[in-house]
């Protein structure tokens, strides 16, 4: 039992670690990218390539100095940014990160936890998500990071609703709310066990799921609770020091967990083509699973950056009508779409 | 809008096929404290006021070069050389005050154009930033070059430059 205990806890810590890690590293990665889309070199000056920018920023946000306004609310002022990252961080537990490591003669599934509706956990704790973005901004008590924390409150729920019902279809096809099985359903691929990834039967839903995954994470086009040219800063205005940090930071958590949940969801997660054939051993499969989401996710760091410095931002009114007249009523054709062919040909 | 407009997708895709042939381009960045970029053969800068091959100023305080100057940067005050100071002036006559104000300045080189004594001339030098107006008025201790530090002035004294300044119905300020 304590090793099992012992097991998760170092399972817990190191996916924590590199979720952090990848964060901090998408901060470099974003600056890199969008220097390099606008035909420039980027950070090239802390360490080797640049390489220790993100140690640089993370010192500098932490000896800056920490104003928190008079007329704010003190208390809800210092939980926003806490719950923001706190959400952010909760998503990771159910992503399956591999298949099974045996040591020993003992299994090692690894995936902190595997529990049945692990696509409705991560739901709910993303819809907490915006909660820390309308507390910061509402405490703040100033009109522009009320104005974003309200934006953020209704885009966030607005496209929620798009995202759940493309998820209703995706499950329909699937049959299960667990990532891991969902991920043990595409095993193979092009090989011997001819399979397809779930993007193939969803494309449409893949489409919906996408864009509202930039919407939940605040990423540009949907940017609008921070948009700069009209809000100063949005919901994070009046923060400084570490609590800007923890917001910003927050930021790329998502975007590196809804990266890794569009890989588990869609693109096959840890499995990849000819898996099965390579005639190796299960752990060296499992590493090399491991290796492949885990370049998975980079490309989709990478896209969230590449739409970022490609896309403009959306006017609020857009925003609100792609979100409602747009995906909501084609993820209900694509959901009865769905139903038709499970009916008649499956 | 046409119903591709509407959906966005198409010119989004156009969009990130630009992006990413951005991404793979060249960047035009120079890394400036190591690496400078060249200077165009034909820069103006900072001015020089030049000497001739013994030492002596060649410059006469003729005005001709204030009275060209379009920003009115340059003034002057003549003097007559004294006896034994054949070695410091090249003619009778010199100026005792030569000033330009490098704040006016355009670095257009109507000045060097118009001088009959090829004594100023626009160098590769860069004017420096300073913390005062009055630090940017260069009087002569900063223009006539030192006698044992000349400053090249070849680039812009071609032979198509010398016949130009031959040939004053092609001058600017005739």
């Amino acid at each position: 039992m304590s090793a099992f205990i012992l097991y998760k806890v170092i399972l817990a810590l190191v996916v924590f670690t590199v979720t952090l890690v990848t964060a901090m590293y998408s901060t470099y990665a974003e600056r890199k990218v969008a220097a390099f889309m606008q035909d420039r070199i980027g950070p090239n000056r802390a360490g080797p390539l640049g390489l220790l920018q993100p140690l640089a920023d993370g010192v500098k946000f932490f000896m800056k100095e920490e104003i928190i306004p008079d007329v704010s609310n003190k208390f809800l002022f210092v939980i926003g940014p806490c719950i923001a990252m706190l959400t952010a961080l909760m998503a990771g537990v159910v992503v399956p990160w591999g298949d099974t490591l045996i040591i020993d003669g003992t299994e090692y599934a690894l995936q902190v936890t595997d529990i049945n509706i692990g696509i409705l956990y991560i739901f709910g704790v993303v819809s907490i998500g915006v909660y820390g973005i309308m507390i910061g901004g509402w405490a703040s008590n100033n009109k522009f990071s009320l104005l974003g924390g309200i934006r953020a409150s209704a885009q966030m729920i607005s496209y929620e609703i798009a995202m759940g019902l493309a998820i209703i279809a995706f499950v329909m096809v699937t049959g299960t709310l667990s990532l891991r099985e969902i991920t043990e359903l595409q095993t193979g691929g092009v090989g011997s066990d001819w399979n397809f990834w779930n993007v193939v039967y969803q494309p449409v839903g893949f489409m919906i799921f996408l864009i509202c995954a930039f919407a939940e994470c605040n990423r540009t086009p949907f940017d609008l609770p921070e948009c700069e040219t009209e809000l100063v800063g949005g919901y994070h205005t009046e923060y400084s020091s570490m609590k800007l940090g923890f917001y910003l930071f927050a930021e790329y958590i998502n975007m590196f967990i809804s990266s890794a949940v569009i890989s588990s969801l869609y693109f096959g997660g840890y499995n990849f083509p000819f898996m099965n054939d390579l005639g190796l051993d299960h752990n060296t499969v499992t590493i090399l699973g491991m290796t492949a989401l885990g370049l998975k996710i980079i490309f989709g760091i990478f896209f969230f950056m590449w739409i970022r410095w490609t896309v403009p931002r959306f006017r609020y009114d857009q925003l609100m009508n792609l979100g409602w007249k747009g995906l909501l009523p084609l993820a209900i054709i694509n959901i009865l779409v769905t139903g038709f062919f499970l009916l008649f040909f499956k | 809008m046409t119903f591709w407009e509407r959906i966005y997708l198409p010119a989004i895709l156009g969009g990130i096929a630009i992006t990413l042939k951005h991404f793979f381009r060249r960047s035009a960045t120079v890394r400036y404290p190591e690496v400078k970029r060249e200077f165009s053969a034909i820069w103006r800068g900072q001015h020089v006021l030049k000497r001739d091959d013994k030492g002596a100023e060649r410059c006469t305080a003729c005005g001709l070069c204030a009275v060209a100057c379009p920003a009115e940067a340059i003034t002057m005050t003549a003097a007559e050389r004294k006896k034994g100071e054949e070695n410091l002036y090249r003619e009778e006559k010199y100026a005792a005050v030569y000033e330009i104000n490098m704040l006016r300045c355009i670095f257009c080189g109507l000045c060097e154009e118009a001088c009959p004594k090829e004594a100023i001339f626009l160098t590769d030098r860069i004017v420096h930033t300073d913390y005062t107006r009055s630090e940017f008025v260069y009087g002569k201790d900063k223009l006539v070059e030192q006698v044992d530090a000349r400053i090249d002035v070849t680039k812009r004294q071609t032979q198509n430059v010398l016949a130009f300044k031959q040939n004053k119905l092609l001058s600017h300020n005739k």
